[in-house]
């Protein structure tokens, strides 16, 4: 793990991390990374299938069961900035790139 | 003093010797002389006398037909949605947070009577062993505040602890209700995956989270699950109770010891107490017999790709604009990027960005494949143990409660969670009762063991727990 990978991984996280950050982030997940591994010491995993849960494929009617607006006022006022019944976001594309 | 239970209480309250208002006021002048000094609750609910007085009604009008919980006080993990009330998951990204709905745990609660009282605190987003990464100051331990009360539901075994509340909702991805249960002496529950909704719930590892109880006695943890459990339409991976196999109570117990699992990195005098527990079990006419469970040894590993991989997909939802806080940016980009970097503390992101690894292309076969093919395997071992042995046994965790800052390395924190994050990579059910006291540094601290069943076999850790714990009571 090189700290240019972690600087990558946080713009794909997107988080916003400092250089001094990064620099600790690369050793700390370089340790885990290292005691994680291993698990490619296990043998016999070659043949197995991809595993699913106990229940599975578990589907219920697409059917709309609450009434029009019922949520609307508290969603909208979890949200930190609207503009009437929108939620505002900034521009997303950046005319001087 | 002896500590009040649900089971107590509600023989009280029929018997008309306590009433829910009183012992509501009770609790709520508990926490007024605490909480200053052991940041154990976040929020107490305004509408809490008012709800004692409710289910003071109740209780007069139906007597012993009213519900199982009327007039019980019940705290409840910051994670967990209580409508109109603030859920904050510790973390400074949802500080000002107010739930939108009620999980299907708290709908259950509710109706089943209970006096909802407040929300306690936990590490960030259920990342940690010790509260110590909570946003907004670490809980102290009751029984000696210069230590940690685990985590990461510190919070409600804390609660439970200092005696606000005979009974707290915790939530458990790797070991966070039973490891600050066994910090802080009280029983804390992991039910079978499934067995209880998580709709409502602030999800971390969802194919490893489940709520469950902590509680002064192992019958208070029955009632209060058998009140959560149960098929939830909101949560398609809820089972039916036909999904597994029975699993039945016997006169006697098989329990499996795994002993090569033990022999390194316990602290002496926890590996004393266990072996002094299991003559206990033995003298109750329990069979001990050691057993071997290679894979578990590997859990640890597993656990650090599989949960952090299923973080970093959990955590993509704060972004700062549907909910939350928010930090200006001049771009949509810089409005994710800074109300991320401001929102989430250092181990949140140290888990997203090591799942955001894992899951990356060019890794993913490596690490998440591999972990998932290596919790495949170990839930064949140990359904293959099963067939011989009835129950499992181990310590909950390595050491007593530590103090704070003694776990400053992650790797160290981690390994904490060495003997109970198997249970959740291979879904199976286990509980955590005090088994002894140790002494560090004049202080007697409690030390928990662990007890796991098949898959559904939550009756049979309740049997026992009842048998070995409550009975000594």
């Amino acid at each position: 793990m090189t700290k240019k990978e972690v600087q990558h991984l946080a713009r794909l996280s997107r988080i916003a991390i400092t250089d001094e950050e990064a620099e600790t982030f690369t050793k700390e997940i370089d340790a885990i990374l290292e005691y994680v591994s291993e698990v490619t010491e296990v043998a016999g995993t070659d043949a197995l299938e991809p595993t699913v849960g106990a229940v599975h494929n578990v589907f219920r009617a697409d059917e709309v069961t609450n009434e029009p607006n019922q949520y609307t006022d508290a969603l909208l006022a979890a949200m930190p900035e609207t503009d009437g019944r929108f939620m505002s976001v900034k521009k997303i594309l950046n005319q001087d790139d | 003093m002896t500590k009040q239970t649900a089971h107590s209480l509600r023989a009280d309250y029929l018997a008309g010797t306590q009433k829910p208002t009183e012992v509501v006021a009770k609790s709520l002048e508990t926490i007024g002389e605490q909480n200053d000094a052991l940041n154990v609750f976040l929020d107490v609910y305004e509408s809490a006398a008012q709800q004692a007085a409710a289910a003071e009604e109740l209780l007069a009008k139906d007597g012993e037909s009213a519900p199982p919980l009327a007039g019980i006080p019940v705290a409840l993990k910051h994670n967990i949605m209580v409508e109109g009330e603030r859920v904050t998951a510790a973390s400074k990204i949802l500080e000002n947070y107010t739930a939108t709905y009620d999980a299907t745990i708290v709908n259950k609660l509710k109706v089943a009577g209970a006096v909802l009282l407040g929300g306690t605190n936990m590490d960030e987003f259920a990342m940690g062993g010790s509260t110590e990464n909570s946003a907004f100051s670490p809980s102290k331990n009751p029984i000696d505040p210069t230590r940690v009360p685990g985590g990461s539901s510190g919070g409600s075994a804390a609660a439970v602890a200092m005696g606000s509340v005979p009974v707290a909702i915790g939530t458990d991805t790797g070991g966070s209700i039973r490891q600050p249960a066994s910090y802080c002496g009280v029983v804390g529950f992991k039910p079978t995956y499934g067995a209880v909704s998580r709709y409502g719930l602030i999800a971390m590892g969802s194919s490893l989270d489940q709520a469950g109880p902590l509680t002064n006695t192992v019958a208070d943890a029955e009632l209060v699950h058998s009140v959560m459990a149960g098929r939830d339409p909101m949560d398609m991976t809820t089972i039916d109770v036909d999904t597994y196999p029975a699993v039945e109570t016997k006169e006697t117990y098989r329990i499996g010891v795994p002993r090569d699992f033990l022999a390194e990195g316990v602290d002496p005098d926890v590996l004393e107490a266990f072996e002094a527990h299991l003559k206990d079990l033995s003298a109750a006419g329990h069979e001990v017999v050691d057993i071997s469970l290679p894979l578990f040894a590997k859990g640890l590993a597993a656990y650090y790709i599989v949960m952090p991989a299923e973080v970093s997909s959990n955590l993509a939802r704060y972004d700062g604009l549907r909910y939350g806080t928010q930090t200006p940016g001049e771009t949509l980009l810089d409005v994710y990027e800074q109300s991320r970097a401001h929102g989430f503390g250092d181990e949140v992101k140290r888990r997203v960005l090591l799942g955001t690894y894992v899951l990356s292309a060019g890794y993913y076969d490596a690490y998440y494949g591999k972990a998932e093919a290596v919790r495949r395997l170990m839930r064949q071992e140990l359904a293959n143990v099963f067939t011989d042995v009835d129950v499992l046994a181990t310590p909950t965790a390595p050491t007593p409660a530590f103090t704070f800052g003694a776990q400053a390395d992650p790797l160290a924190m981690y390994r904490q969670d060495i003997f109970t994050v198997p249970v959740n990579l291979t879904g199976v059910p286990a509980i955590s009762t005090p088994m002894a006291t140790v002494d560090r540094d004049g202080s007697t601290l409690p030390v928990g063991v662990q007890y796991i069943a098949p898959h559904a076999g939550e009756s049979r850790l309740f049997d026992l727990g009842k048998r070995i714990y409550d009975a000594q009571l």
